[in-house]
């Protein structure tokens, strides 16, 4: 450091205790040493009790056939399997419901948050009851009404309600008539996933071309253009019936066949989606208000309207503001949803729960458990953070 | 600002330590025995955990290596079972918020044996899947919550003492859903269970022997099932039959459900203790058998101060007035086993308060009758 007008080198005035430097360094050293240190003990003690009461840690157990059954298993899965496989479908029923919940939170959070902010006085105020009802009662509470005081009092089967389509509605759940893909129906499907692509580039280069000239280049028609003829192009070239339905039928004691959701399922996501819903709308609701009302009137005054306003000035800056919070809530979402342990959707956590009492192996079945939040999280925040960075104004 | 923010941080912190130690006044902490103390700059976690080993090495280095759970018991006063409190005639609440049940009188017997008080329990409720890891983490002196002993348990979740619950798996179906046999069970039925059991497992066996297509519905909680059960979100529940009958009769309308007479599976239902305790696996065991040999030679709650003068010297030696038979070596008193069963009767008197004919859920005893008298119920001599 430079010596002061005084001449005085002030670096030897001040001892090295009252140094800001030194005793930040010294501050830093004291808690990495206590937290090293508090870690090390945890982990010691957890070895040495471990030991001492004949816990394996190892995930050999993985291997071994699991031998209990799964609700309603996202992917192939029978008692057979190994533990690894067993837990393996608890994830993608984590992913399943997680998935679903955050693009139907969001959509149905923005639009609370838009009828919150409405000049309309009725629909403000429901969505407020809505906001404050989800926001103040226990997810699990929530989950309990929804999975036994609605979904569990739907009609029994044999006397379901028949909606046209056909679809079926009782008390073991939602059957949808789906279109399947028959044995010559692989070149539609090629040419589907094709044309999706496809739609995808056009849509963005266009955009851009249109920002960039602003010359209308009429993207939206364009790219559904694309997915339709590929489409048509896909059928064509199968030939015979590349598609048929698949329509839920009454075979013993349940119906079999079509697409069909499950009330555990059912009653988590829609659990999952109304509590976070509440949430996202008061996190969509700071964000448009927190940009500034002067901006509001200048794109009034020239002339767009209220839609325009809302998609073209207020939304864009308002994610600037909402994107953080948002990804909180995308996490709490995912997490929540080990509470479907209550009710009986198996997901990763209800899945490892039984994987850890039918091995024994609390420990490594809880360590996969943490990890495999860890990393959706993780991931998660990263694919958000960067889409959050693109986003922010940019500043010189 | 900042010294504020910290003052009213300390504050909480401070609030918080006092809700804490209010919640826990007795840390059950698993890991007592491991001195804990090699690494001296953790911190608050610590002090708990090393107050009990200071004390606890200075009181009993006569016991076997490592204090044991006996030693731990009977400093600590009270017994600590792992129960439920869901379960009629097993393990549940009577009307003044007391346990009752025949899993809770054996855990009672062990209290009054090693502790003179059948009182000195503290039943603490589990659910299935929690079961496994609570005796493996020794959180409990012993388990008795109708659990199945079977080999891998045995490896992995601690000892099992001596079958007292003879019970095989049953399936119990509502009347309305028309299945009158488990010939009836076809593709697509749905079957209610609870989770981290052996019957989930057979379940899931018994249908894939079987090739039929089933959906299982797992719950977590014992009231889930059932709960999901009635509301006829399943055709069929499973469970031990015993366990079937006890719900049943809680039931709105038990007339509407019919339980099938097939039994899938042996189920012996064991109270287990921790593992690497041999002398408190053999007080458990003591007592278990010495409530049995009770029923047989005849001995009861009520006559067992008579008794003492009979002439029978099985009975006398039993009671602990002739010769000591392995209880002083355990460090019991020669009187604990007469006390265990003035406490809450023989095998006979247990059963018969908690599912015999006067009771509120009824089981015959079928298996589990004496030996002598057609049943499974048989137990090493007091000798």
């Amino acid at each position: 450091m430079a010596t002061s007008d005084t001449g005085i080198d002030q670096s030897t005035s001040i001892p090295f205790y009252r140094d800001e430097r030194i005793i930040n360094w010294i501050a830093q050293i004291v808690s990495a040493v206590l937290v090293i240190g508090f870690l090390i003990w945890v982990v010691v003690n957890f070895l040495a009790a471990a030991d001492a009461r004949g816990f394996s840690l190892g995930f050999n157990f993985l291997n071994d056939p699991a031998g209990f059954p799964i609700n309603d298993p996202g992917i192939e899965y029978d008692p057979s399997m190994t533990y690894g496989r067993a837990i393996l479908v608890g994830l993608v029923n984590t992913l399943r419901v997680a998935i679903a919940g955050v693009v139907a939170a969001t959509i149905l959070g923005t639009t609370v948050a838009l009828a919150r902010l409405s000049p309309n006085w009725l629909l403000s105020r429901i969505a407020l009851v809505y906001i404050e009802f989800h926001r103040n009662i226990p997810l699990l509470v929530l989950l309990f009404i929804w999975y036994f005081s609605v979904f569990t009092q739907l009609p029994p089967v044999r006397e379901s309600l028949v909606l046209p389509g056909p679809v079926i509605l009782n008390l073991r759940g939602l059957y949808i008539s789906w279109p399947r893909l028959t044995e010559t129906g692989g070149p539609l499907a090629i040419a589907l996933i094709i044309g999706i692509v496809l739609a995808t580039i056009a849509y963005f280069v266009l955009r851009r071309r249109r920002e960039e000239t602003g010359q209308e280049t009429y993207y939206g028609w364009v790219s559904l253009a694309i997915v339709v003829v590929s489409a048509i192009g896909g059928w064509l070239v199968s030939g015979g019936t590349p598609l048929y339905l698949d329509v839920p039928v009454l075979d013993g004691f349940n119906y079999a066949g079509g697409l069909r959701l499950t009330p555990e399922f059912a009653a988590l996501f829609v659990g999952l989606t109304m509590y976070t819903a509440g949430f996202i709308a008061e996190v969509v609701r700071a964000g448009i208000q927190a940009v500034d009302r002067g901006q509001v009137e200048a794109a009034n005054a020239v002339g767009l309207s209220n839609l325009q306003v809302l998609s073209l000035v207020v939304i864009p800056q308002a994610l600037r503001v909402i994107i953080p919070p948002m990804i909180s809530q995308y996490l709490n979402l995912t997490k929540n949803s080990s509470l479907a342990l209550a009710i009986g959707y198996q997901e990763l956590f209800s899945v490892g729960r039984i994987a850890i009492n039918q091995a024994g192996q609390a420990v490594p079945v809880f360590a996969i458990i943490m990890v495999s939040y860890l990393t959706l999280s993780l991931l998660t925040s990263a694919v958000l953070n960067v889409y959050n960075r693109r986003i922010q104004f940019v500043t010189r | 600002m900042f010294r504020k923010l910290l003052t009213l941080l300390s504050l909480l912190v401070v609030a918080a330590v006092f809700m804490a130690a209010c919640g826990a006044p007795t840390p059950a902490a698993p890991a007592t025995e491991e001195p804990a103390a090699e690494e001296p700059a953790a911190e608050e976690p610590t002090e708990e955990v090393m107050e009990e080993p200071m004390e606890e090495p200075m009181e009993e280095p006569a016991q076997e290596e490592g204090g044991g759970i006996l030693a731990r018991v009977q400093e600590r006063g009270t017994l600590i079972c792992g129960g439920r409190t869901d379960l009629a005639g097993f393990g549940s609440l009577d009307d003044d918020g007391n346990n009752v049940g025949f899993d809770i009188d054996l855990c009672r017997a062990v209290a009054a044996a090693v502790l003179g008080d059948a009182n000195a329990i503290e039943i603490v409720p589990l659910t299935s899947a929690d079961r496994g890891p609570v005796l493996q983490t020794a959180e409990v002196d012993l388990l008795s919550r109708n659990v199945t002993w079977t080999s891998s348990r045995d490896v992995q979740w601690g000892d099992f003492t001596t079958v007292m619950f003879y019970d095989g798996q049953g399936f119990m179906v509502s009347d309305a859903s028309g299945i009158t046999s488990t010939d009836d069970f076809a593709d697509g039925i749905s079957a209610c269970v609870t989770s981290g059991t052996t019957t989930e497992q057979n379940l899931a066996d018994y249908f894939r022997q079987r090739d039929i297509e089933f959906e299982p519905v797992i719950f977590e909680e014992a009231a889930a099932v059932y709960g999901a059960f009635q509301e006829g979100r399943c055709d069929v529940t499973t469970s031990d039959r015993s366990q079937l009958v006890s719900v049943r009769s809680g039931f709105d309308d038990p007339s509407a459900y019919t339980i099938l007479d097939d039994i899938i599976s042996k189920e012996p239902l064991t109270p287990a203790v921790p593992h690497g305790d041999t002398a408190w696996f053999d007080t458990v065991k003591l007592v278990m058998w010495s409530l049995i040999n009770a029923e047989e030679l005849g001995v009861t709650s009520a006559n067992v101060e008579e008794m003492k003068n009979s002439e029978n010297i099985n009975v006398r030696r039993l009671l602990g007035v002739e010769g000591n038979y392995g209880y002083e070596e355990l460090g019991l008193g020669a009187d604990a086993l007469a006390n265990a069963i003035a406490a809450v009767g023989n095998y006979g008197e247990i059963y018969d308060r908690n599912l015999g004919p006067d009771a509120a859920v009824t089981l015959p005893r079928g298996l589990n009758e004496l030996w002598t008298e057609g049943g499974l119920i048989y137990a090493p001599p007091v000798k």
